[in-house]
């Protein structure tokens, strides 16, 4: 589904992605695990497009559609989603308002006639009840005095919303505690299609007790230096990245 | 594809002044310039009484003698007063007595603005649309006033000032001019000279006005300033709410705005007064070509517990220097104050708002929000002051500034007084930028810059958003979209 050849980034003047190949078929999910620096966020933010981080050569294809060439809400609207490792808080626009902003937005792009509201509260109403997020938060300003837990749960409230077909969660256990990493976790889990495609960016193992994936690959100084089965997360939870760092 | 087309269409068309247009109607001039006879020409064009022109011509008398302000926050070319047309009128012998008798080309203007749909709904009487009488103002001469029966039924009357002149000069003698003196500030006072016309309203004891009162305003002459002066008095106990909205064609000229607005509230009264102001803003590169809108606007709370209110919503213009104000003159009166200023391109405004505490346990309210996008200058101002017989006195002030890009500035200016021991101020303010993280969150969601931009003004200016009745906040949010328009980026 997801396909990187040899993608080289930069931001500023600093190299951080250095010849990065991966290949993520439909129905699975990858995890990439690295040390810090290594450049996990950065390729979060290259695969979706934010600007200031630049591609100097390589490719990136979703489905076989170039998505380089493509604006950040393009590639949304092509069913890319980012779960952001720190969600940003939008003052004054209610959660369920942002929601349906972006989701009509895709649509549009996509040459769909808008979600009717009745339609979006029913859905909403039941992809609430799912993560168990109380309805009226909802109706908050989107993560204004939420928790670093409820922002999380917000990010994947958002996706199952939304429906992308491939998924990006950076560092989505960060800040979690064990109950709202089940949550998630669930919530992520309940996503897992065979149309769909997840990357699991994280520095902890943890998080892949829950979510089970099907590859594992270590990024670290800017490419992919190991890839293996779920095994190779609790070889590095047991012996840390240092062989792979001196590696890269 | 389809949706990559719709967009470039969009923003095409987007950037020409969406109101740029100059209706063709034959114009009824005043020579150009100003002077005594100038004056005389316009108050005989109007079939004035003495009194009004002996109340003119003392106001030119002491305008010649100020000195025109600078003490705001905004530069621009020394204004010409001779170069200048001081009245403009649509060639009508008579004011018309129905719809079938105004000019179609000023149907057709109203058409084109796009903004008066219900009003033309209402103007065309068709059944069951919503009940707002409009005084329309087309340059300097009510055309349009309709209602006027409903209105009367219950007391209230709501006509042009020329016409209470005429008609109501009784009302007019004893409040005109008691709000905002004729020599107040210069711009007031060039007003009281010249004021060519705007809207009279008075609503009897215990009256509640059984509809929204709006009136648009439209510069639409060549060259010709635009003196407006409207006066709302609410007796005891009355209730009034009155939109403002405006918009104005394209040109090259600066054009003066001196407008005058007087509110007068007696016992128990309450006036509402909403705008939403989109004249043309001048070029976005240069500045050239856009208003100037220098208005004097203040309510007197004169009666005990009575309650002004004013909401604003500020887009358009090169330069606008406004201070709604309120005169806290009643005990337990109290005064509001809602304000969004939006400044793009070269525009500069400096605005807020006057709460002068000077009866006992009177509050009052300043909410705030101030964008400046592009190489804009946005400053707020205001004044509050509490008076030694203003015991108890309370004020909340709230004054956010959004900046969006690198150019532009933000300016906020405070003036508390408080003269007694038993007065409550807060004052918060804050100021951000536009988050560059802000924006990738929603375009990552599937937002266009554009729209990610709408959405995250539209929640920065929410909680005065909805001070606006619902119809004027659904225009007024569409208003703060198209004045960010290419802000960004």
């Amino acid at each position: 589904m997801l396909s990187v050849s040899n993608l080289r980034a930069t931001v500023g003047e600093t190299e951080i992605l250095k010849g990065l190949t991966l290949d993520v078929p439909a129905g699975e999910v990858h995890a990439i695990m690295g040390p810090n620096g290594a450049g996990k966020s950065t390729l979060s933010y290259v695969l979706t497009g934010r600007q200031g981080y630049e591609v100097t050569s390589g490719t990136v294809t979703l489905e076989g559609e170039d998505l380089l060439a493509l604006e950040a809400n393009e590639r949304a609207a092509r069913g890319v989603f980012l779960s952001f490792q720190y969600p940003l808080e939008i003052p004054g626009v209610p959660a369920l308002t942002f929601i349906r902003t972006a989701m009509n937005a895709q649509r549009k792009a996509r040459g769909e006639a808008e979600i009717t509201a009745p339609q979006f509260l029913k859905l909403a109403k039941a992809k609430a009840a799912e993560l168990k997020i109380d309805f009226e938060m909802l109706k908050r300003a989107l993560n204004v005095g939420f928790s670093g837990g409820e922002k999380k749960r917000m990010e994947i409230f958002q996706m199952a919303m939304l429906s992308p077909r491939f998924l990006i969660l950076d560092e989505t256990d960060s800040g979690l505690d064990i109950d709202a990493l089940r949550i998630v976790a669930d919530g992520v889990n309940a996503l897992r299609a065979p149309d769909r495609a997840m990357l699991v960016i994280t520095h902890y193992q943890r998080l892949l007790d829950y979510i089970k994936p099907d590859r594992v690959h270590v990024l670290s100084g800017g490419r992919i230096v190991a890839s293996g089965g779920p095994e190779l997360a609790l070889e590095l939870e047991r012996e840390g990245y240092d062989k792979y760092a001196r590696a890269a | 594809m389809v949706a990559v087309k719709k967009t470039v269409e969009h923003v095409a068309s987007l950037e020409k002044y969406k109101h740029g247009f100059v209706t063709d109607i034959e114009q009824d001039f005043a020579p150009k310039g100003l002077n005594a006879d100038i004056v005389r020409f316009i108050s005989a064009k109007k079939d004035e009484p003495q009194w009004m022109l002996d109340w003119r011509l003392d106001a030119f008398e002491r305008w010649l003698a100020l000195e025109e302000p600078d003490w705001a926050k905004v530069s621009f070319p020394r204004i010409d007063y001779q170069d200048s047309y001081y009245y403009a009128a649509p060639k009508e012998k008579v004011g018309p007595k129905s719809l079938d008798e105004v000019d179609p080309d000023l149907l057709e203007t109203y058409k084109k603005l796009g903004i008066p749909l219900r009003e033309q709904e209402v103007l065309a009487g068709v059944v069951g649309s919503p009940k707002y009488a409009v005084d329309a103002v087309f340059d300097s001469v009510s055309v349009v006033t309709t209602f006027k029966k409903e209105l009367a039924q219950v007391g209230v009357i709501f006509c042009s000032m020329s016409e209470a002149i005429r008609e109501h000069p009784e009302l007019v003698k004893q409040y005109l001019g008691t709000v905002v003196p004729v020599s107040d500030n210069y711009f007031a006072c060039l007003n009281a000279a010249v004021f060519s016309d705007g809207s009279f309203v008075y609503v009897p004891p215990g009256v509640r006005c059984p509809m929204e009162l709006s009136t648009y305003f439209r510069i639409n002459a060549e060259n010709s300033g635009q003196f407006e002066r409207t006066l709302i008095i609410a007796d005891k106990g009355a209730y009034v709410s009155y939109l403002e909205g405006c918009t104005a064609p394209m040109r090259d000229e600066n054009q003066l705005h001196a407008a005058v607005v007087e509110l007068v509230l007696l016992d128990d009264a309450e006036i509402k007064y909403s705008t939403v102001q989109n004249w043309y803003p001048g070029d976005p590169e240069t500045g050239k070509g856009g208003i100037y809108n220098f208005v004097t606007k203040r309510g007197d709370c004169r009666g005990d517990r009575s309650k002004v209110s004013w909401t604003q919503v500020e887009t358009g213009s090169s330069i606008t220097w406004k201070y709604p104000s309120c005169v806290l003159r009643g005990n337990e009166s109290s005064g509001e104050f809602y304000s969004i200023a939006i400044t793009n391109g070269r525009q500069q405004a400096d605005t807020g708002t006057k709460m002068i505490h000077l009866g006992a346990n009177t509050r009052s309210r300043i909410i705030s929000k101030g964008i400046s996008a592009g190489r804009s200058s946005n400053t707020y101002r205001g004044l509050v002051s509490a008076h030694p017989k203003a015991k108890g006195a309370r004020n909340f002030t709230q004054c956010d500034s959004l900046l969006i890009g690198k150019h532009c500035a933000a300016h906020t200016v405070p003036y508390i007084e408080a003269r007694n021991g038993q007065s409550k101020f807060e004052h918060e303010a804050t100021t951000t930028r536009l988050s560059e993280d802000q924006l990738f969150y929603a375009m990552q969601r599937g937002l266009s810059q554009e729209e990610a931009v709408q959405l995250l003004v539209n929640g920065f200016v929410k909680d005065v958003l909805q001070e606006l009745p619902m119809e004027f906040a659904v225009e007024a949010q569409k208003l703060v979209a198209i004045s960010l328009e290419g802000s960004v980026g």
